[in-house]
């Protein structure tokens, strides 16, 4: 996140990209829509819904099937998508670029190939306490099978990581470390760097969780010297119902498949069936061809904008909208990390979250309430679920000032 | 107001001053010392729970009260319940949450003459995410008088 000190958001058209994504133009309920819900899901640019378009109209086949027009048309975007994936992440080969579904098929591939292979009763497995639902069952559910234990670092009352007591439960049991890049509930940036360090000085692999990371910052999988990396397409611009899962080549070679089917084969009789190479063999059954396409063009458009550019507008954008939230009376910020990207996570006092979002709501604000998919950090910080407004590039200062006015409303409201 | 259009229903409709006051001093509100029924409500989609105390006589409701925690609607909802069904039989309850749920849910007959103060909820219907927030109490106060053990969810 260094490059975001250097870059100067003023080089950034926030306007011209606005009209790139049709959905933010447009009135709910009579009033123009401000979308803060984007560690949810982030709206798409025409570009990604145009490749979308032109896949149905005119490429639509299946790949590495057969040998007409089409099915090669849609065999070669799926894979100059992959390489458009593995330039973005900085992988070494395309062979480490798995697509998934999303982030949760991608740790559970990890769980279920690795894990199962690998994980023994009376080993550890090291997360944080920050880390949302689908990187804390999938674990649970392995340690229960395989007499394993998940081993939980604590977070301090910033909601960050406490890198000593972190350190202190890496031992000669864990075989394997799965943390939050950047957690969903509260934006902390996790020193991802310093834990992998610590996890490989024991030689033990680490699983980041990029979901949330991806929109907002570069991501270099060499850099950052992780062993698997795990995001979602529809968290970065592109389509819903893919993902990637990068993987340490080396890893992947000695993991076994995941799924079983077609394309993931070499040779197939009753008696023995050889497995197809990297990236197939984890790749059973046709996949998500469009979503693929789709997610190349957002990670290409997002390019084009430029992520140092985008994260730092979206910092500006932080900054404000913690000064101008701050200043609301009765109102709490839950997640003050030092590091972190643009999560407004707050409680009022005496107005529950999901009053707060209906309110919000009819003013053409949409923001999530709950607990985030994260309900071990909402008991972190004794609350219930909170109100969380969530940026993207695409937002103004003009929308989080639509948020504390309406925010001031809802503090109206029930002062009755 | 029930022949409103969805979307023109006001944010007003729905936060009355009588569901604000209820949020904020729910009444009956507490474990009932001599309960002869109780249920535990739970949505899992939100967090909202709440607990549902009946001391039945005979065969009608000589007192109730609830606890728990959740949004205003889910808060206001059980407290405006209790007030409305003391002294009634469970025939009489079991009709109430019907035409309850019909005006909560904007279904059926939308005429809310003999609702008394549930009335207040009829702006609820422009709001459908909302509508298991006012019925969670409900369900559960007819979980204990069918004295059904274990947790109401409303998934």
């Amino acid at each position: 996140m260094s490059a975001l000190r250097v870059v100067k958001s003023a080089d950034f058209d926030l306007s011209a990209v606005r009209k790139d994504f049709p959905a933010l133009h447009q009135k709910v309920y009579g009033k123009q829509l401000v979308y803060l819900d984007n560690a949810a899901t982030t709206q798409k640019p025409n570009a990604v819904i145009e490749a979308l378009n032109r896949f149905y109209k005119f490429d639509c086949s299946n790949v590495h099937r057969a040998v007409h027009a089409l099915s090669e048309r849609a065999t070669k975007a799926y894979e100059a998508a992959r390489t458009t994936v593995k330039q973005f992440i900085n992988a070494q080969s395309e062979r480490e670029i798995i697509f998934v579904r999303g982030t949760t098929e991608a740790i559970n591939l990890v769980m279920n190939s690795f894990g199962r292979q690998r994980v023994k009763a009376g080993d550890e497995i090291l997360i944080s306490a920050l880390e949302h639902h689908s990187n804390i069952v999938p674990w649970q559910l392995l340690a229960e099978q395989t007499q394993a234990r998940l081993v939980v670092a604590p977070i301090n009352d910033a909601g960050e990581l406490i890198l000593d007591e972190f350190e202190r439960r890496l031992g000669a049991q864990t075989k394997l470390v799965a943390i939050a890049h950047i957690s969903n509930a509260l934006g902390t940036v996790m020193p991802v760097r310093e834990v992998v360090r610590m996890a490989h000085a024991r030689g033990v692999p680490v699983l980041l969780d990029g979901a949330q990371a991806v929109a907002h910052a570069c991501v270099d999988v060499r850099e950052l010297d992780c062993d698997f990396y795990a995001f979602s397409g529809h968290k970065v611009f592109g389509p819903t119902g893919i993902g990637i899962l990068y993987g340490r080549e080396e890893l992947l070679d000695q993991m076994p498949p995941y799924q079983a089917g077609g394309d993931m084969i070499r040779s197939v009789t009753f008696e023995k069936t050889i497995y197809n190479e990297l990236p197939y063999k984890f790749e059973a059954g046709t996949p998500h061809v469009a979503g693929a396409i789709g997610l190349g063009a957002a990670l290409e458009y997002f390019s084009q904008v430029g992520i140092d550019r985008a994260a730092a507008h979206e910092r500006e954008l932080l900054i404000y909208g913690t000064q101008v939230l701050g200043a609301i009376e009765g109102l709490r910020l839950i997640g003050t990390a030092r590091e972190k990207i643009g999560v407004l996570s707050f409680v009022l006092d005496g107005v529950h979250p999901h009053d707060v979002g209906t309110v919000l709501d009819r003013d053409g604000i949409a923001v999530r309430t709950g607990h985030h998919c994260a309900q071990p950090v909402m008991d972190r910080f004794g609350v219930p679920a909170t109100t969380r407004a969530s940026l993207a590039f695409y937002n103004s200062k003009a929308e989080i000032d639509a948020l504390a006015n309406g925010i001031r409303r809802v503090r109206k409201l029930f002062a009755k | 107001m029930p022949n409103k259009n969805m979307n023109d229903i006001e944010i007003a409709d729905l936060y009355q001053e009588l569901i604000v006051d209820h949020s904020r001093r729910p009444r009956n509100f507490g474990r009932l010392a001599h309960a002869t029924h109780q249920a535990e409500g739970f949505n899992p989609l939100c967090g909202d729970k709440v607990k549902v105390y009946v001391n039945l006589d005979q065969d009608s409701v000589r007192d109730v009260s609830f606890e728990g925690d959740g949004c205003a609607i889910s808060k206001a909802s059980a407290s405006l319940m209790t007030e409305s069904i003391k002294g009634k039989s469970r025939a009489e309850v079991e009709q109430l949450f019907s035409r309850f749920r019909d005006l909560a849910t904007g279904s059926g007959d939308t005429d809310a003459s003999g609702l008394g103060k549930l009335a207040v909820f009829s702006g609820l219907h422009g709001f459908p995410t909302r509508v298991k927030c006012a019925t969670l109490a409900w369900h559960t106060l007819r979980a204990a008088l069918e004295e059904k053990s274990g947790l109401v969810s409303t998934e």
